[in-house]
């Protein structure tokens, strides 16, 4: 005689209760709900019966059915609920302050100062260029309107080179060339590294980095030198910044100026970063010297222009408030390594 | 230079206008003032007093009791000067007077009370030094104010002599007081001059052969008679602040003629002059200058000679021979200009930068010869009139400058300035300046002043620094350009630069470092590098560092060596230039290049030099979609391991090279570190073009991944065994990567093939012939499939 439904779920409910893994469960499932099950093989009964109560029995089959594919839903969620939570607790609390082999990377000061300004400047619609270390008299002298004796030459204390190549002094030795490559009308800005002869101390170093900046166009005037050197300063230093001009002499410009702005620290009132003065001297610039122009193959009839030049390494300095100008080329990580951006 | 506005006054009524306002618009006008000096300010109340009667001290035998009249009362003082005697006239400080440094109060003075003070001048502050009390002349009025009498009140300022260095004409006082006259738009008084030409029926100095392409003018005259040998206070006072010293009267006068024309003069005691010859002499031989100093003087050195005798070095210093002494009483004066370049070198040569010879750099204007001949006359004779000139003004004028005439028209000036300055304010600005001008309507031509001619003015665009600085900059309207904007591209290099430091720094935390473009000797002997034979510094300071680098790792192997103990594992990297040797024409072969160094302390060596590798790869293969293979390599520099020294290599090219480090080298930086370095060569690498994206569709069946695990070799390699694969083209095979490499007693490298076709559902049956295929390949070189 077959086992009834009452004693089916009894035995049901007591392996249900020792079940305790995602695999007992579903065993369990096959067993009592498979196709071959034993709950689902009580129908097979069904053929013994009169015809009125076979439908009372496939009721009470499905019945029977139903409550055991929820009674192992039910227990198999509990379960899997319980599994996860252990799972939790088996997982360590991680040390949030466990560093990894490396430390984070960093960025040269010089090279942080010149993607600002090089942003500053390219917004504005000037090409950024690259020229040499190592350039030839031609190029940092004569096409610059410095010949040879000159007194501008014996300010520049030139590295010369056994083969007869020199350091470049300072980054107007590429003006030549950038004004050959593009002719005019004409926008760039030409950052690079400088070298003079002098002895090195806490403000001088004979390694050094400026940027040169130059715009050639029909009708370039004197007051658009002032605009243009006030608004990229500004932007700059992240305010307004006032600036003034005094005649400056440098050969290849005419007029020449140097460039100053009002005091960062005092904002002009006077105190000792300006020895009182309200003003910084910052940049030397001027409308470029026809003879530049035309060495450069421009024709100054029709073009003017003014050119300028930053220095780098004296604005990062001022920057980060940089003391010892000797850190920058120490290759020393205690100072370098806290540029990260 | 330092400039007296006492002196400036004497050219320009400046009076009503505020000095310091003044000198401040001088700064933005003309040259940068760095300092302004009161002078003066601490001397109040300092009379004149004769000294009546002078007795020993009781209890001093260098002090002396003084009894002054100064006019309406008598004063009593203790006074230590060796040199005070009855008669003479003095300084006086009174009771609550104040000279420089102190007020005068009452004081007890070895035991006797003293009531005032007897000056020096260096106590009134018109002398750096003084031996005794300031005797003042006999006719100097009791009572009065040495103040009133004397300038010792004067407001003095300091220009920076590198902002005159195209401004000879700025080198005296005169050509100051132009700059302040139209500045302050006031009128330029005349100078003082002799009339030389009453002279002219007198003998010549004699002068014999002349240099002229080295001495462009030279002119003398001779005075005779000079009794005084003492100079006016007031010029001493203004020698003083201007920053020179009272000598005597003639060499005082040389001085002051300097500094107020800018021309240097030489006054020769005319005793040891005989025929003057301007030349080089055609030996090398020892000159003692009238500082003392024996100089080696060569041939190229232009001389001033009497009968063929060195007298003077030319623009520089006259000689101890021929100075002026104390019984001197004929002076032959020189007037001379001197070829700027020419005084430039001798004075380098010679190691002698003086007043002279820095005025002469500048390429001063001949016709100040005469201008200081006639003023130093007039000085001399007014100062002493019993002196005689004796001879005519000697003048050989042998190099003219060319006068310069300079054309253009108002819409020149507007189109330089971007404002409108007014035809009659250029008239005015140039005018004062001392430029000729000739106005016709919008035409202008001007003649431009001989001071100005020498080389500083010569073109249009220098006309509108004259206006423009005089107008004054901060009077400009401010304005943007009109010009038309074009996009803006950046270059290959720069763009690469930024992506490969971006990558480097923020994927990889390596520090970015400066290093210097010369091998630093004595680091790089530390470190067992030989130094590199290159193109060097021809006059750097320091001798170890000369030779230009040929490697980033010259410079940045001691930088990683410097911070060894910085961290366990870190890395630096420059992106900078070195020197490849020289190109056919003798340039330099300047390279842009990356340089990296790594020093860890890695449990095992061949993970850190893959992960190095990978970095590599990751860094310049992403800029151009591009693979990146390595191959091993001889090695070129003393820092490379023979075994583990591989090029960088893209599309053929070879980019640079890996290395780890040569024990010897790795040693004497940290001997349980491994340190690599890799090179980068920037400009070979910007030719490489890059890949684009080439878009495929996914396939929509799925793929099989088959791992194959091989028994190898030592020296078999993951490389070795994709390359196989790759030589055997299949369409389906995706990727090839490693999964894991064991090394033990044997060692084994375990791959994954990944299979899939765009077009169905690949079977396993279908790639194992193809694997069995490339097997037997991999077989004949012992890499096998384990068990």
């Amino acid at each position: 005689m077959a086992i009834s439904m009452d004693e089916l779920w009894k035995q049901f409910c007591e392996n249900l209760t020792n079940a305790d893994s995602s695999e007992a469960f579903e065993q369990l499932r096959i067993r009592y709900l498979g196709k071959k099950g034993e709950i689902t093989g009580l129908l097979k009964n069904m053929g013994a019966l009169a015809a009125d109560q076979r439908r009372e029995y496939g009721q009470k089959v499905n019945e029977l059915k139903e409550r055991t594919e929820k009674a192992i839903t039910e227990k198999a969620m509990q379960a899997h609920v319980k599994e996860v939570e252990r799972k939790i607790a088996m997982t360590p609390k991680f040390d949030l302050t466990q560093p990894l082999k490396l430390e984070e990377g960093s960025y040269h000061p010089i090279t942080l100062v010149q993607r600002d300004c090089e942003k500053i400047f390219a917004s504005m619609g000037f090409t950024i260029e690259d020229y040499d270390e190592i350039v030839d008299d031609y190029h940092c002298f004569e096409a610059l309107n410095i010949p040879k004796h000159h007194p501008a030459r014996d300010m520049q204390d030139t590295y010369y080179l056994t083969n007869g190549q020199l350091l470049k002094t300072h980054t107007s030795a590429a003006q030549n060339a950038i004004m050959r490559k593009y002719g005019a009308p004409l926008r760039a800005i030409f950052p690079g590294r400088c070298f003079r002869n002098e002895s090195t101390d806490a403000c001088h170093e004979n390694t050094f980095f400026q940027m040169e900046g130059i715009m050639i166009d029909e009708n370039i005037s004197i007051s658009n030198l002032i605009y243009f050197m006030k608004t990229m300063l500004s932007e700059v230093f992240q305010r307004d910044i006032k600036v003034r001009l005094r005649p400056g002499f440098f050969p290849f410009v005419e007029p020449g100026f140097e460039l100053d702005i009002s005091c960062l620290i005092c904002g002009g009132k006077g105190c000792p970063s300006c020895k009182n003065s309200g003003w910084l001297e910052l940049c030397p610039c001027g409308m470029i010297h026809p003879n530049v122009l035309k060495a450069g193959g421009i024709d100054t009839e029709k073009y003017t222009g003014f050119a300028f030049g930053l220095g780098l390494t004296r604005l990062a300095m001022m920057k980060y408030g940089i003391k010892d100008i000797r850190d920058l080329n120490s290759g020393n990580l205690k100072s370098l390594s806290q540029f990260v951006q | 230079m330092k400039v007296s506005m006492n002196w400036i006054s004497d050219y320009v009524d400046l009076s009503g206008l505020d000095l310091n306002d003044l000198i401040h618009r001088f700064t933005l006008s003309t040259a940068e003032v760095e300092e302004v000096y009161e002078m003066g300010t601490e001397v109040n109340g300092i009379i004149v007093a004769e000294v009546t009667k002078v007795e020993p001290h009781p209890n001093s035998k260098k002090l002396h009791l003084v009894t002054l009249n100064t006019g309406d009362h008598e004063e009593h003082c203790v006074c230590g000067a060796p040199n005070v005697r009855e008669g003479m006239k003095v300084p006086f400080a009174p009771l609550g007077a104040s000279v420089v440094g102190m007020t005068i109060k009452e004081a007890e003075i070895a035991g006797v009370v003293s009531c005032g003070m007897c000056c020096s001048a260096q106590e009134l502050g018109i002398a750096d030094s003084s031996t005794g009390l300031m005797e003042l002349p006999e006719d100097t009025p009791l009572g009065a104010k040495m103040t009133d009498l004397y300038a010792i009140r004067d407001t003095v300022f300091e220009v920076d002599n590198k902002s005159l260095t195209n401004r000879p004409d700025l080198w005296g006082h005169y050509g100051i007081a132009r700059e302040f006259s139209a500045i302050a738009k006031r009128p330029l008084k005349e100078l003082d001059l002799e009339d030389l030409t009453v002279y002219a029926s007198l003998p010549e100095v004699p002068v014999g052969r002349i240099d002229h392409e080295l001495c462009y003018r030279y002119s003398a005259l001779r005075i005779d008679n000079v009794r005084k040998s003492v100079s006016p206070v007031n010029m001493q006072i203004r020698l003083y602040y201007c920053g020179m010293r009272a000598i005597s009267l003639l060499a005082d006068l040389t001085n002051y003629i300097m500094l107020e024309l800018g021309q240097p003069t030489h006054a020769f005691d005319s005793r040891m002059i005989e025929t003057i010859q301007v030349e080089r002499f055609p030996e090398t031989f020892e000159f003692e200058t009238l500082d003392g100093t024996k100089r080696k003087i060569d041939p190229e050195t232009l001389m001033i000679k009497s009968n063929e005798n060195p007298v003077a070095i030319a623009g520089v210093m006259g000689g101890l021979n021929s100075e002026i002494v104390a019984d001197t009483d004929s002076v032959t004066l020189e007037c001379a200009t001197f070829s700027a370049v020419s005084v430039r070198k001798t004075s380098t040569r010679v190691g002698l930068r003086t007043d002279a010879s820095m005025r002469y750099e500048k390429t001063l204007d001949p016709e100040l010869c005469e201008l200081a001949a006639r003023r130093f006359t007039k000085l001399l004779l007014t100062i002493d009139p019993e002196a005689k000139v004796v001879s005519r003004f000697t003048d050989r004028y042998g190099y003219h400058y060319a006068q310069v005439v300079l054309n253009f028209d108002q819409a020149f000036i507007d189109r330089y300035t971007g404002i409108k300055i007014s035809g009659d304010q250029i008239v005015d600005t140039l005018t004062r300046l001392g430029f000729a001008v000739t106005r016709k309507e919008d035409q202008f031509s001007v003649v431009v002043p001989s001071w100005r001619a020498t080389k500083d003015v010569t073109i249009k665009a220098d006309v509108v620094e004259e206006i423009t600085r005089i107008y004054g900059y901060d009077n400009f309207k401010i304005e943007t350009t009109m010009s038309a904007l074009y996009p803006v591209r950046p270059l290959q290099v720069k763009a690469d630069e930024a992506a490969i430091k971006d990558t480097l720094v923020k994927q990889f935390r390596l520090h970015e470092v400066h290093t210097y473009i010369w091998c630093d000797a004595k680091k790089l002997a530390g470190l067992n590098i030989p130094l590199p034979k290159n193109v060097a510094l021809l006059n750097g300071m320091n001798p170890d560092t000369t030779i230009l680098r040929d490697s980033m790792q010259e410079t940045l192997l001691p930088v990683l060596n410097e911070n060894r103990f910085y961290d366990a594992n870190f890395g630096v990297f420059e992106i900078g230039r070195v020197v490849a040797g020289q190109k056919e024409n003798g340039d330099c072969n300047e390279r842009r290049t990356l340089g990296i160094a790594f020093l860890a302390h890695p449990l095992v060596p061949r993970v850190a030099f893959a992960a190095f590798l990978d970095m590599i790869s990751a860094t310049l293969g992403n800029l151009r979609r591009k693979k990146v293979s390595f191959e091993r390599i001889g090695t070129r520099f003393a820092w490379q391991h023979p075994q583990n020294t591989a090029a960088v290599v893209m599309d053929g090219k070879v980019l640079g090279y890996v290395a780890a480090t040569h024990p010897e080298v790795q040693e004497a930086i940290d001997r349980r570190a491994f340190i690599i370095t890799a090179e980068i060569d920037l400009d070979t690498f910007a030719e490489i073009s890059e890949n684009e994206i080439v878009y495929e569709e996914p396939s929509k069946f799925p793929g099989i991944d088959i791992d194959l695990s091989f028994i190898v070799g030592q020296d078999a390699t993951f490389g070795d065994i994709e390359k196989e694969f790759r030589n055997h083209p299949n369409a389906n095979l995706k990727k090839i990567s490693l999964v894991d490499v064991y090394e033990a007693e044997i060692r084994s490298i375990t791959i994954r093939l990944h299979f899939v076709s765009a077009v169905k559902t690949l079977n396993k049956q279908e790639v194992q012939s193809y694997i069995d295929e490339v097997l037997a390949e991999l077989a004949k070189n012992n890499i096998v499939l384990r068990g």
